[in-house]
């Protein structure tokens, strides 16, 4: 494999990103750990996120026809998301316990059969937000260095430097970061907007607001490396109350982009609440890929000399 | 909908109708078929994957690019195939491709230079790509690539009428003319230089992006964008040169259409699923046209090239067609596969069942 110059952050060490970014003496990584299994829905999240960053409205308030979610996704101007999954579950078979029935025998009482028919019903509520990947994409590919990673591990967008070029948009594999679309004069126009993880209240040693205002602290905020002891604990203790659909998300280090600073435990598959399930920072292939440029540059030369050798004037 | 089905064989979900269906769809009772709208009957090319998605909505944000991108990726890769046949024009002796494709690739760095400001969100803002040098970036790569060679282009092309202007000049400024008659050659020379960067570059810039179609192409990409720089620069080249000295131009031109008709096929048959979006919709169309235009381009070209000054027109306006075509058929296919879930969750399913892409691993 062709070694570039530079050497792409693709683990980062135990110090975390932003040790490897060049900040000395970096506090602990921050993060979020968003624990969906006690999501209520209430969007509380969302309202103080807006609120605290003067985050503007996101269009027209319309309704989407997707149960309770109205936000539709992440965006320039929503920085935190409830997804609402209306599911329905079969229903077990009903054990027999062999009490007496009004029916002949072998045959079903009608509303016995309803039951299975319809099943059991489940809502999933999940409030989705920037992963701040240890292997950040958007940072990777902004041309101008708006996108930084903050001493505390997290990647923030400076309003004052992006220029708009949109390319941060594409790369994200959450689909995350977006340019703010509206009319002249909307704050922020034209530029990549996301979440900052309150970058202003990290650094007065405040939570960040969706999670100062979350009711069950269904998100957490804290050092990542604590957050994930937590999480595992969780998911243990789901795990023995037979809860055995319940996953993390973005919690181990070793996955595609290194692992996210805002992980989930979520209760069914990632693609289920819009997330991808396989998540890679496209970073990760970029010496392939300008290897096979230089090929394809050497190539391109050698068709013009080979233009020009076949015949002499 | 019936709960005792076995997973996968619940109803399908249609594709207009049935978004709400579809947040609904999970392992057991109507695991969603994500199956197209309406009631086509044959048997698809690639079996439908079953996937699930959030009531059908994107995983992936499509760029926001509009016409500007795909215009800049034809007219950079212009640029590029240009300055490379001016250095050879200029190197073997013919001063009437040399003038032409001088020209054609000062014009078209200034029309990429105008497309890349116009697209930003900022355009006033623009200087900020030259804050820093940032090989994780393609873009600031490119932007770096672009700037050395815009000047040296633009002195080669400049010089050019060097000579009517040391005739007009009052004695005492006629000095600037003789020095750009004798930056024209060096300049020339490394514009070409940094050429195949320019040309070549922008198939990474969109292969370094999450969106399906485009890291999907990632291994074949930059060869189609190269193939298309020399496609397109031969094509003005044999319409703007006279045909007694096109000859390089044409042969550049067959060669590049033949490369480029054959990486994109390679592209297309190695995309597992997601090369469905370089057939439907508008991208399908323009990949088709721009086949038959290359095709048909690089016959005229060896039929009847060299013959008549209207063939080489025609063959060449072919070519040049068929390069845009290519570039803009590439990206509406990216943009059409980040809006549609399923080219991005079916190739991670099919990547997870073969054992994950986990950890930091280079390919």
């Amino acid at each position: 494999m062709m070694k570039l110059p530079f050497d792409l952050p693709f683990a980062a060490g135990p110090e975390g990103p932003a040790a490897d970014a060049g900040w000395q003496d970096a506090p602990d990584r921050k993060g979020f750990f968003t624990d969906t299994s006690i999501c209520i829905g209430c969007k509380a999240c969302e309202v103080a996120c807006k609120e605290w960053n003067g985050v503007p409205q996101d269009g027209i308030y319309e309704l989407l026809g997707s149960s309770y979610d109205n936000t539709g996704a992440l965006g320039a101007s929503t920085w935190r998301h409830v997804a609402f999954i209306e599911q329905r579950v079969p229903r077990s078979a009903p054990v027999d316990l062999g009490m007496p029935s009004f029916d002949r025998p072998g045959e079903k009482h009608d509303h016995q059969a309803r039951d299975q028919e319809t099943g059991d019903f489940r809502w999933l509520m999940s409030s989705d937000v920037c992963k701040h990947c240890t292997n950040a994409a958007c940072l990777d590919v902004c041309p101008t260095g708006s996108l930084f990673r903050t001493e505390f591990g997290t990647v923030v967008v400076q309003d004052d430097i992006c220029n708009g070029c949109g390319y941060c948009v594409p790369a994200c594999p959450y689909g995350v970061i977006e340019r703010r679309n509206g009319p002249e004069g909307t704050k922020n126009v034209g530029i990549a907007q996301k979440c900052t993880l309150c970058y202003d209240r990290l650094g007065a040693g405040k939570t960040p607001a969706c999670a100062q205002a979350c009711p069950t602290e269904s998100i957490q905020f804290g050092d990542v490396v604590e957050l994930r002891e937590r999480a595992a604990q969780r998911i243990r203790k789901l795990h023995e109350q037979g809860v055995t659909d319940a996953r993390l998300y973005g919690a181990d280090p070793h996955d595609g982009v290194g692992g996210a600073g805002a992980f989930f435990l979520l209760l069914d598959e990632p693609e289920v609440y819009g997330l991808p399930p396989d998540p890679v920072v496209t970073t990760r292939d970029l010496p392939a890929m300008w290897k096979r440029a230089a090929i394809a540059a050497a190539g391109l030369a050698a068709v013009a000399v080979a233009s020009f050798a076949g015949s002499r004037r | 909908m019936s709960a005792d089905r076995p997973a996968g064989v619940g109803p399908v979900s249609g594709g207009q109708g049935g978004e709400q269906d579809r947040g609904n769809r999970r392992g057991g009772p109507g695991r969603g078929r994500g199956r197209r709208g309406g009631g086509r009957r044959e048997q698809p090319v690639v079996p439908d994957a079953n996937f699930v998605s959030y009531y059908g909505r994107p995983v992936v944000r499509a760029s926001p690019w509009k016409a500007d991108i795909p215009t800049y990726f034809f007219a950079g890769g212009l640029a590029a195939g240009s300055s490379l046949l001016a250095a050879g024009a200029d190197l073997t002796g013919r001063p009437g491709l040399r003038r032409a494709t001088r020209i054609a690739a000062l014009g078209s760095v200034g029309v990429s230079l105008y497309t890349l400001v116009h697209d930003l969100g900022r355009p006033a803002r623009a200087l900020n790509m030259l804050r820093v040098i940032k090989p994780t970036s393609p873009m600031s790569m490119g932007t770096w690539s672009l700037t050395a060679f815009g000047p040296l282009a633009g002195v080669a092309a400049v010089a050019e009428v060097a000579p009517a202007l040391e005739r007009r000049l009052p004695p005492r400024l006629r000095w600037t003319a003789r020095l750009l008659a004798v930056a024209a050659r060096p300049s020339g020379l490394l514009a070409a230089a940094v050429a195949p960067m320019v040309g070549t570059y922008t198939g990474v810039l969109i292969a370094d992006t999450a969106t399906p179609a485009w890291h999907e192409g990632r291994r074949e990409l930059p060869y189609v964008f190269a193939a298309s720089a020399a496609t397109a620069a031969a094509g003005l080249g044999m319409i703007t040169a006279p045909v007694a000295e096109a000859g390089p131009a044409r042969r550049m031109g067959m060669i590049g259409a033949a490369a480029d008709l054959v990486a994109e096929y390679r592209m297309e048959t190695s995309m597992g699923i997601v090369s469905q979006t370089l057939r439907e919709g508008s991208a399908g169309r323009l990949m088709r046209a721009s086949k038959v235009l290359t095709l048909g381009g690089a016959l005229g070209v060896l039929v009847l090239g060299r013959r008549s000054r209207v063939a080489a027109i025609a063959s060449g306006a072919a070519l040049l067609a068929g390069s845009a075509g290519t570039k803009f058929g590439i990206f509406h296919a990216g943009q059409a596969s980040a809006l549609d879930p399923r080219y991005t969750v079916v190739p991670q399913r099919e990547r997870m069942e073969g054992g994950g892409s986990t950890g930091p691993r280079r390919p």
